[in-house]
């Protein structure tokens, strides 16, 4: 019976969906290796243990929590030392942290003080004989690789939005621990963590993306796109470098090799050609929907669904539609 | 950093250009190497630039490139000579490893030897994705590390970096020596000059062998993605929404 442990991200004292994911590919792992308890750890400003419940209901057997002003902000020095003790300590047969921004800083210091490997932006995991298997996209989402993973713990870090948080009611027995080392010691500061100023759903979290290009024209046309995504009420904005290389969007809402990479459930791409260097963000979408004004732009060979059009005039209509749809449900 | 010389190391790997299909090797876990080009990965060449930036500003220093694989990699090392780097340093190997850890240590070994004002890497290397090599190898030198920067000020011994998160950006403070990994958008590398790609074939460029031991993470297997059905017209103009969100509700069921 192995050990599973969960790293519980948490941001501004409240948990991220990424937590519960992680809590869940967790616990599936146990389940599957014999049935072992999962332990998660859950850092944060005083306060954060009041959120323990909800690993205990994705499946944490234990919580361990540790509350420390110098947890307020990310603190990668301070939260790898404590996870790394705490691995040592509870014995634990695998490791799993989300692939956000966070957890990929996080997952390859804590495998470093265990001296051992990590895999990171894992799409699914299994045990196979004494290894941990790990299959992760490489080479812009082209090829899938498995990793095998010998050393103990397995460190995997999980890719946003594969794993579906899964209720399955466990103690989630809660179990303060200390930090490993003084979190206001860090020599690297988070001064701030400034929320964006418009994606309120965050692109590796939506069930739907609605992504523009240099179709739209200008930056103002966005409205478009955010007038689309704001029908659907579950959509974030996305873009390619294109749009990002002009400044009419942030770089941190580029899709694509060099940017974000998403799997939503549907994306619409507007006024995108659909270069390959954008594909590598966006193939594995569950459904693409794409509206382009060029019959013969790359897009429409992975679109489930094109319209050739003018975005002007396609767009608009969709929203009405869309709007129209989701009222009468 | 000293008074007036920075010493800035960067590490960069050689990757297959992507904008090609890649055939999986008779033995199940590689990629079948026939016909592919090589480049720089692409945030490797930021890593560069901005290195180049600091001292520049800084006014005196060195850029050092390490590149650990087979001889081949001499080629993007050229690269980042001809870019302005001073020196390039080749740890041999046959291969680079699929544990990042197993790079992480040769890579420190190696590293270790010096004070490095910054080490700077990519905030992952695009063929392997295991965006794990530069916060391992601040871990094994015991250096403070910020990861997937982009935007950077370094003055005065310190620095301030800003990473991107999910829907939200952190404003980082960090001391020197610093390991920082580097993400789109902190720079756009400049192109070699002729007279920097003359130049480089004159800078030194060392060999030494890797010492890359076999590591805990290995390549079970490789394959191809499942192909996406083939894409579908449904019509034109604003006349196909309708059609399009009956699909969405009734075959897609995602509206
Ligand atoms: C190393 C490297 C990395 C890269 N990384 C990324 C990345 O991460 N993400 C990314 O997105 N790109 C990336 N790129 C860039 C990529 O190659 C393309 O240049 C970019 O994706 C094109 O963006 P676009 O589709 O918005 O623009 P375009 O290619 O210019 O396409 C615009 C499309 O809009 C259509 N259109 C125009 N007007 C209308 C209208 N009125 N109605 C309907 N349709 C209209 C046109 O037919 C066209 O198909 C990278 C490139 C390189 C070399
Ligand atoms: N073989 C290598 N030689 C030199 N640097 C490397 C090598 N592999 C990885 N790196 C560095 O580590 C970064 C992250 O790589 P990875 O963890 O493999 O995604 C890269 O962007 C490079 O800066």
């Amino acid at each position: 019976m192995a050990t599973v442990f969960a790293f519980a991200e948490a941001r501004g004292g409240e948990l991220r969906k990424v937590a519960l994911e992680a809590v869940t590919a967790a616990r599936t792992l146990a389940d599957e290796t014999g049935g072992g308890e999962v332990h998660a750890l859950l850092v944060g400003a005083p306060g954060i243990g009041g959120k323990a419940a909800a690993l205990g209901a994705h499946g944490a057997d234990v919580v361990h929590v540790c509350e420390h002003a110098g947890f307020e902000h990310a603190n990668a020095e301070a939260g790898a030392a404590l996870a790394a003790e705490l691995l040592k300590r509870i014995g634990a047969r695998a490791a799993v942290f989300p692939a956000s921004a966070s957890g990929r800083d996080l997952a390859p210091r804590v495998a470093a003080k265990l001296g051992v490997g990590v895999a990171s932006d894992v799409v699914s995991v299994a045990a196979v004989g004494g290894a941990i298997h790990a299959r992760h996209p490489s080479y812009t989402g082209k090829v899938i690789t498995t990793l095998a993973l010998t050393g103990t713990p397995a460190v995997i870090a999980i890719r946003p939005n594969v794993f579906t948080p899964r209720e399955s009611a466990r103690a989630g027995r809660v179990e303060t621990v200390a930090p490993a080392v003084d979190p206001a010691a860090s020599k690297v500061k988070v001064r701030e963590t400034k929320a964006g100023s418009r994606a309120k759903l965050d692109l590796s979290e939506a069930p739907v993306i609605v992504s523009g290009g240099r179709g739209l024209k200008s930056a103002e046309n966005f409205k478009l796109v955010e007038d689309l995504a704001a029908a659907f009420g579950n959509a974030a904005v996305g873009a390619t470098r294109a749009v990002t290389d002009d400044g009419w969007r942030p770089h941190s809402d580029q899709i694509g090799q060099t940017g974000r990479v998403v799997s939503p459930e549907l994306y619409v791409a507007v006024g995108i050609s659909g270069a390959i260097q954008h594909l590598a963000g966006m193939r594995t979408s569950r459904t693409i929907v794409a509206i382009n004004k060029d019959r013969e732009a790359p897009i429409f060979k992975i679109a489930d669904y094109g319209i050739v059009g003018d975005v002007f005039d396609i767009v608009p209509a969709l929203t009405e539609a869309v709007r129209a749809a989701r009222a009468h449900r | 950093m000293g008074a007036t010389r920075v010493k800035i190391a960067v590490c960069i790997k050689r990757v297959p250009v992507m904008d090609v299909r890649f055939r999986i090797g008779a033995d199940g876990k590689s990629v079948d190497e026939t016909g592919l080009k090589y480049d720089v990965n692409d945030f490797d060449l930021w890593a560069v630039e901005a290195a180049l930036q600091l001292k520049e500003k800084t006014g005196a220093g060195e850029v050092a490139v390490f590149s650990l694989g087979p001889d081949a990699v001499q080629e993007q090392i050229r690269k980042a000579l001809s870019m302005g780097a001073d020196r390039g340093v080749q740890l041999k190997a046959a291969s680079a490893s699929a544990d990042p850890l197993s790079i992480a240590r040769a890579l420190a070994a190696e590293l270790e030897a010096t004070q490095w004002d910054v080490i700077f890497f990519g905030k992952v290397a695009i063929d392997t994705a295991d965006q794990s090599v530069g916060p391992m190898v601040a871990e094994l030198l015991g250096l403070p590390c910020v990861s997937a920067i982009s935007a950077l000020e370094i003055a005065n011994g310190r620095g301030t970096a800003k990473r991107e998160l999910e829907g939200a950006q952190e404003i980082v403070e960090f001391p020197l020596p610093v390991v920082l990994t580097v993400d789109e958008g902190l720079n756009k590398e400049r192109l070699p000059s002729l007279k920097g790609i003359m130049a480089a074939k004159k800078k030194p460029l060392e060999v030494k062998p890797a010492q890359l031991d076999a590591g805990t993470v290995s390549v079970a297997a490789m394959e191809l993605p499942a192909e996406r059905a083939a894409g579908r017209i449904i019509g034109e103009g604003a006349a196909a929404v309708p059609e399009l969100v009956r699909l969405l509700q009734t075959e897609a069921k995602v509206l």
